[in-house]
């Protein structure tokens, strides 16, 4: 690999990993709590049909999916775009031909890219029990209920990330947003 | 033939990639030898004093791989040329 290459590659990384990462866990938990919302509205709903609700489930997670790929893009690009305008005024020059442009231009790319993946990747792994029940696979659980205890088991795991990232207590961490979702089935319920 | 043995640069450079990656980048122009010196520290820039000393320094090598990192070229401080005969062949 070319040095320039590693250096852009560095500088893509150094500045993408860390928003990527709070995208990831920000769009992720917003597509595992959608799917928990919409799951336990079925399941409290009278006798919906299982295709309606993965039809439903699929049309939510594609929305979130168009969402954060197109949000985060526009912002980042806004945000990189201003970065390197400041860098230029700070060293009365064009940077337009430097690595910092390359990465600038690059970085919303990838940062969209994890925005927009999260969320469907989450919600496909949600609905995945549905799937499976409609494809005849023998469940421990009816569909829906299964499909709750998955995006339990997710939001979770993302808890669990954060603890990690955060170098705090991955329990008490994927405790806390364990009960976030709880909060919200009641909530749910309780309309 | 005209050789360049030693340069000595004043270039501004952004904070980030750090003069590490500069002068590891500047050393594989040639077998050069780099030492960079952060004279002066600003908010979001440094000015540097590099010093490239080689058997036969690349000064276009030097000036792209200084613009490509995003920093900038402001002054040749010192430069030290030797005239070497040209092989008889």
């Amino acid at each position: 690999m070319r040095a320039f290459d590693r250096l852009q590659l560095g500088l893509h990384f150094y500045n993408a990993r860390g928003i990527a990462r709070r995208y990831f866990v920000v769009n992720g938990f917003d597509g595992a709590l959608t799917m928990l919302g919409l799951i336990t509205g079925f399941q409290f709903a009278d006798q919906v049909a299982l295709e309606t609700v993965i039809a439903a489930c699929l049309g939510a997670a594609v929305a979130l999916g168009v969402s954060g790929l197109s949000s985060a893009y526009l912002s980042e690009s806004a945000e990189r775009q201003r970065a390197l305008s400041e860098l230029e005024a700070a060293m009365v020059t064009d940077l337009s031909d430097s690595a910092h442009a390359r990465a600038a231009r690059t970085v919303p790319f990838l940062v969209a890219l994890i925005n927009g993946v999260s969320p469907v990747l989450l919600c496909l792994i949600i609905i995945s029990p549905l799937w499976l029940a409609r494809a005849g696979v023998a469940l421990p659980l009816a569909p829906l209920p299964m499909a709750l205890a998955t995006a339990f088991v997710c939001i979770f795991g993302l808890g669990v990330f954060l603890g990690r990232v955060g170098g705090t207590s991955w329990l008490w961490s994927g405790i806390k947003t364990l009960a976030i979702a709880l909060c919200t089935v009641l909530i749910i319920v309780l309309l | 033939m005209v050789l360049i043995r030693r340069l000595v640069l004043d270039v501004l450079s952004p904070h980030d990639p750090s003069i590490l990656e500069l002068s590891r980048l500047l050393a594989e122009c040639g077998e050069y030898h780099v030492k960079i010196t952060v004279v002066e520290m600003d908010d979001r820039t440094e000015t540097l004093q590099i010093e490239i000393s080689g058997v036969d320094v690349d000064f276009d090598c030097i000036q792209t791989t200084i613009s490509e990192f995003g920093a900038s070229l402001h002054s040749i401080d010192e430069v030290e040329v030797e005239n070497q005969p040209e092989p008889v062949t």
